[in-house]
């Protein structure tokens, strides 16, 4: 993992300050020694995000190390392998963020372990991406690991997945040898339902179609991994009409509610006295003053008055902005509700069926409680059955009955109270839960709805009313 | 377990800035663990970090009151004017500050001066002292991932023992934006709001909000001398060895901490947007050009913090 650079040209040259931007959120993804880590360094490297005194402490351990000496090599593992444990065993741990910007935009790299035994990790990582770069090493082509890291990516719907066939130059820029690997790559994909994925031969050693397109790969005609990453959509972006893709959600985090103890200036104390507004996220979509909402739990209805941010007031709000919503209405809200757009919310349900990335060393057999957190609220809630878990060969599902750490199973949850439960393919972030150990507190699996149960009751979507009773 | 195709549509529009987005991220951040949590408290120095925390805070629960208090650890070695800085901003936000002195541990002999003359590791502590007298079981800070290697690797929200440690190897999973504060009597939560903000953006959010700082974050003139590499301020606690010059320099400070062992750096950045532009051009790192204490070793920032350090 020797990356061979010139040294000397880059304190000089500074990455110049691009001008604020958007922002982008990708993760590196891929089997140990496919490369991850050097291609995380040429990209820094190449778009001069490292700067002078990162690139002499790595070059003094380098040295130590025995890495390059006199040619100037330098193990570019270290800038991302952060922690002692790391660096001492020459693996990936723990996701490493890493910031950099090109004049296009700014950048957040989640680096993701390969290790199978850190694959909960790479899953932290993949959650908040808006694209993974799967690297594939050319001479080995797709391995198990890169199947397990594919399924993750496809489960989690990661919009855009990118796969870089590695070490091309290994195998002298044979256009035969990587149209092989990218045939096998597209029928794993087909098979997992990505329905797009960019592939790109690549050479993070020496650069080829990394930062620049290589003239020594004339047979592939597509843009560098940078271009790419520059101009690919982000998660929130509009679609076509203009229009957010997902409905209006806001779990509500916190009632404002000051009572009379506010900032504001002693003249306004009096206009904000019965100040009530309902804190929290855009988790999808938009909303606009005088826009009919719902609430779960009580399915109440109410209008939007005001949309406030920080004493600035809006006309409208879409994810992922952090507001305070005031409805027309003295509803019951408390942290935990779900205000969303009108006729949009799903029935509520007392179960579920979920695909589970199990996360924990503690292995889940049926019956098992737990804890599940949708948005901002947490519930008590009871494995009624685990009913498959995914083959990593043949892609299938076979049979289970409990999830050891790292499976991606199914199971059927039953719910304590009800909820407006979604399917995650339909808003990708009021369909993600999280499985929490009811005793210690530990994050056990992340969870996605793949089927809501039985309604308990009509959702404000079936035009039945919304306020029937059970 | 085959999922439906995905469809990917073009961009259109980019409504949200960059800023935009981290500062909808910390403020949910925040609201999280004012929801979740008994007793929040903000590790409050008067740095820019800190300064911009508490900004966003009062923007989380306006028109409302800031709904903790803050905690300073003061190694007796903090600069005069961020002190005075520190105090004023208190006031103005109507907050409550409790300071955690350094300097009574080391008087009463809870703790011993080290041989090179640095407190940063000696503030941890007091900080845990002050956690548990406090009984917080949440403490926000103003850490940034790409300040240290080791940062870099921590969850937005850190679970840390009785003892204030870091367990790097066995962080919880942080799974897209669901926080998962759940925890046992004695363990505390770390919380980094702004965990993904670089210094640039830092810079560019304290302009766009007219955020003011203590004055020595911009150029001015100062008794300076050289060391490891860096201009170090001449002072009651850091005086200048015989064998070290001191120079009158127009310098500024990237970041404020122990007077013993942050040092300074050549600017002639007089305004914010001054200073934007020389960090958006900077070669070396923020902590690279100004602490003393992170050169100790390649691991000297993880090593603290599995000690309970920030």
């Amino acid at each position: 993992m020797t990356l061979i650079i010139d040294t000397q040209d880059l304190a000089t040259e500074a990455a110049v300050a691009a001008p604020e931007g958007t922002l982008f959120r990708f993760a590196t993804a891929g089997s140990v020694d496919d490369g991850k880590s050097t291609l995380v360094g040429r990209l820094l490297h190449d778009s001069k995000a490292i700067l002078a005194d990162q690139l002499e402490a790595v070059t003094r351990t380098s040295t130590e190390r025995g890495f390059g000496g006199e040619s100037g090599g330098i193990d570019f593992a270290l800038l991302t392998d952060g922690l002692r444990a790391e660096r001492e065993q020459g693996i990936t741990i723990d996701v490493a963020y890493r910031y950099f910007a090109t004049p296009a935009r700014s950048f957040i790299l989640a680096d993701c372990p390969g290790h199978v035994q850190y694959t909960r990790n790479m899953v932290t990582g993949a959650t908040t991406a808006d694209a993974v770069i799967m690297l594939i090493d050319a001479r080995k082509g797709v391995l198990e690991q890169t199947r397990r890291h594919l399924s993750v990516v496809a489960l989690l719907r990661v919009p855009h997945v990118i796969v870089a066939v590695n070490k091309i130059d290994l195998l002298d820029y044979n256009e035969a040898a990587y149209r092989e690997v990218e045939a096998s790559v597209r029928l794993i994909t087909a098979e997992l339902g990505i329905a797009e994925v960019l592939v790109i031969p690549v050479s993070a050693l020496v650069g080829d179609n990394v930062v620049d397109r290589s003239e020594r790969t004339p047979w592939y005609a597509g843009p560098s991994l940078l271009e790419l990453l520059e101009t690919l959509t982000v998660i929130d972006d509009l679609d076509e009409r203009g229009q957010a893709t997902e409905a209006f959600r806001l779990p509500v985090q916190l009632v404002l509610r000051p009572q009379g103890a506010v900032v504001v200036t002693p003249d306004l104390a009096e206009t904000f006295r019965d100040y009530r507004a309902y804190a929290g996220q855009v988790a999808s979509g938009s909303i606009k003053v005088g826009d009919t909402v719902s609430v779960e739990p009580g399915g109440g209805t109410s209008t939007v008055t005001g949309i406030d941010f920080a004493g600035v007031a809006l006309d409208e709000a879409f994810a992922p902005q952090s507001v305070a919503l005031r409805l027309a209405d003295d509803l019951d809200i408390a942290r935990g509700a779900v205000i969303a757009a009108r006729g949009t919310l799903p029935p509520v349900t007392r179960t579920l069926q979920a695909d589970l990335f199990w996360l924990d060393p503690r292995p889940l057999a049926p019956g098992a409680r737990i804890l599940v957190k949708f948005g901002t609220t947490v519930v008590q809630a009871l494995v009624s059955e685990v009913t498959g878990r995914l083959d990593l060969t043949t892609l299938g599902v076979e049979p289970a009955t409990s999830l050891a750490v790292n499976d991606i199973g199914q199971a059927s949850i039953r719910l304590s109270r009800d909820l407006p439960v979604e399917r995650y393919v339909e808003n990708r972030r009021s369909g993600a839960f999280l499985v929490i150990h009811p005793q210690d507190g530990a994050t056990l699996a992340a969870g996605i709805v793949t089927a809501p149960g039985e309604p308990t009751r009509a959702g404000d979507g079936s035009g039945a009313g919304s306020d029937v009773s059970p | 377990m085959r999922a439906p195709p995905m469809t990917t549509t073009p961009a259109i529009a980019h409504r949200l800035s960059e800023l935009d987005v981290l500062e909808s991220e910390a403020i949910h951040i925040i609201r999280e663990v004012v929801a979740e949590f008994e007793r929040p408290v903000l590790m409050f120095s008067g740095g820019k970090d800190s300064v911009v925390v508490l900004h966003l805070a009062a923007k989380a629960f306006w028109p409302g009151r800031i709904p903790f208090s803050l905690l300073h650890v003061d190694t007796g070695h903090n600069f005069p004017e961020v002190l005075e800085f520190r105090d004023k901003t208190v006031a103005a936000h109507g907050v409550r500050l409790t300071v955690a002195k350094v300097e009574e541990y080391i008087a009463d002999g809870r703790l011993a001066e080290r041989a090179d003359g640095t407190r940063n590791p000696l503030q941890t502590l007091p900080l845990l002292d002050a956690i548990a007298a406090g009984r917080h079981d949440a403490v926000f800070g103003g850490a940034r991932r790409d300040e240290d290697k080791a940062r870099a690797k921590e969850r937005i929200l850190s679970l840390r023992d009785e003892f204030g440690q870091w367990d790097p190897r066995n962080q919880r999973p942080e799974l897209w934006n669901l926080y998962n504060g759940r925890h046992t009597v004695g363990q505390h939560v770390r919380a980094f709001p702004i965990s993904n903000w670089t210094e640039l953006n830092v810079w560019r959010y304290i302009e766009r909000e007219n955020i003011e700082l203590p004055s020595l974050y911009y150029a001015h003139k100062r008794e300076v001398y050289r060391r490891d590499n860096m201009w170090r301020a001449v002072g009651p606690v850091s005086p200048a060895r015989a064998d070290e010059t001191i120079e009158l320099r127009t310098v500024r400070y990237r970041t404020v901490g122990d007077m013993s062992c942050t040092g300074a750096v050549d600017s002639a950045a007089v305004s914010v947007s001054d200073v934007v532009r020389e960090v958006g051009v900077s070669t070396i790192t923020e902590r690279g050009a100004t602490r003393a204490d992170d050169r100790i070793s390649e691991a000297a920032m993880e090593d603290r913090k599995k000690e309970g350090y920030f």
